[in-house]
């Protein structure tokens, strides 16, 4: 039986909540940093949002289930475990590419180089995400190599609700919109297993 | 006029001829169509995971194949549909990113396809037909009146099985 002194994600304080969305916020910062240097120009970032999402607004949060989106997505190993996951519509990976290769996407579909570059972008985002986490908690984080998928939002966003699943009926979701002279807005999700939970709300001293 | 009732994500729900049944996006997850062939009574649940007891949240039914699938037949049978006349067809059960299989829940998809097989055996409900597997989404419309599944996905062409 679950500990009712130990607090799980559906029972979580909104001071807990103020904390992860510190984190997004650092995070995001690290990450809009980064991406400014690696596309070259300055990128201006929104404050992230931070909310709980149920299983059945996944889709809905990205404009529908079958709005076509990129899911760049890597394991978490270490003092935690778990996944986390960049999203953005297809559009918005479309720009982003456009701005690191110089070109935009020939034709409807990535090549190989504009795959591996997007997905060099997600790792370029995660790491800041999990380095501001990492800092903040004081655990060590490892992530895993990424992997990408471009599919419907339904079906990508599917694989953390999965792994949420196991655990609990909703899913953290951490919203950023970089701002150049257009929006480039990425959604990450981060599907810490139940112990892990525990560690970082310990760490953080709650 | 009729509709197209949508099942989201661990949800199911039954409609009955001239109405269409969808969920859409199913990637590792398996939406699995159960009919009764004489009624055009039919039905759709949209499971995430193979078993209610290997998690502790499971009081949601339609989010396990285990138990997903008896209760979208008792809402069947509630309308009148009878289990010997009752056939399925399944979809989904994709794996989206490449190293789901090293993950601790390797093969979800896998799984959660053998599970369905499973459960379905167990009612003693036939498979008519399955599209299954693959690295790809699918959006899912189910006709309960000729049992037509038509399936969708990104850059293909739909089809119907």
């Amino acid at each position: 039986m679950a500990d009712n002194n130990q607090m799980t994600i559906e029972t979580m304080s909104s001071q807990y909540f103020d904390v992860l969305k510190e984190i997004g916020n650092i995070g995001a910062g690290n990450a809009t940093t980064a991406l400014s240097t690696m596309l070259g120009m300055k990128v201006d970032m929104k404050v992230p949002q931070v909310r709980l999402m149920e299983f059945k607004e996944v889709g809905t949060t990205m404009g529908g289930e079958e709005q076509i989106v990129a899911g760049i997505y890597l394991v978490v190993d270490g003092d935690i475990h778990g996944s986390i996951m960049f999203v953005q519509k297809k559009e918005s990976a479309r720009a982003m590419v456009q701005k690191l290769m110089g070109m935009p996407p020939e034709g409807d579909d990535f090549s190989e180089m504009e795959l591996s570059a997007l997905m060099e972008i997600g790792n370029v985002i995660t790491a800041a995400y999990l380095n501001s986490l990492s800092t903040l908690t004081n655990l060590t984080i490892y992530p895993s190599v990424p992997t990408i998928c471009i599919d419907m939002a339904g079906a990508i966003l599917s694989v953390p609700a999965i792994e949420f699943g196991a655990i609990a009926d909703k899913m953290l979701l951490i919203q950023t919109d970089f701002s150049d002279d257009e929006t480039l807005s990425g959604y990450f999700i981060l599907v810490p297993d139940e112990e892990s939970d525990a560690k970082i709300l310990h760490a953080l001293g709650f | 006029m009729p509709q197209t009732v949508k099942v989201g994500i661990a949800d199911l729900n039954v409609v009955k001829s001239p109405d269409l049944i969808t969920t859409i996006g199913l990637g590792s997850c398996v939406g699995i169509a159960i009919r009764d062939e004489q009624l055009g009574i039919g039905g759709l649940v949209h499971v995430m995971l193979p078993n209610s007891k290997e998690v502790k949240s499971n009081e949601n039914k339609a989010k396990f194949a285990d138990t997903g699938i008896p209760e979208l037949v008792s809402r069947l049978e509630k309308m009148g549909c009878v289990k010997r006349r009752m056939v399925a067809k399944i979809a989904g059960g994709a794996t989206m990113f490449a190293f789901q299989s090293k993950s601790e829940l390797s093969g979800i998809g896998d799984r959660n396809v053998a599970a369905t097989k499973t459960a379905l055996k167990a009612l003693g409900i036939p498979i008519k037909a399955e599209d299954t597997g693959a690295n790809y989404g699918r959006t899912v419309v189910f006709n309960p009146e000729n049992g037509d599944y038509e399936i969708k996905a990104v850059g293909k062409p739909a089809k119907v099985i």
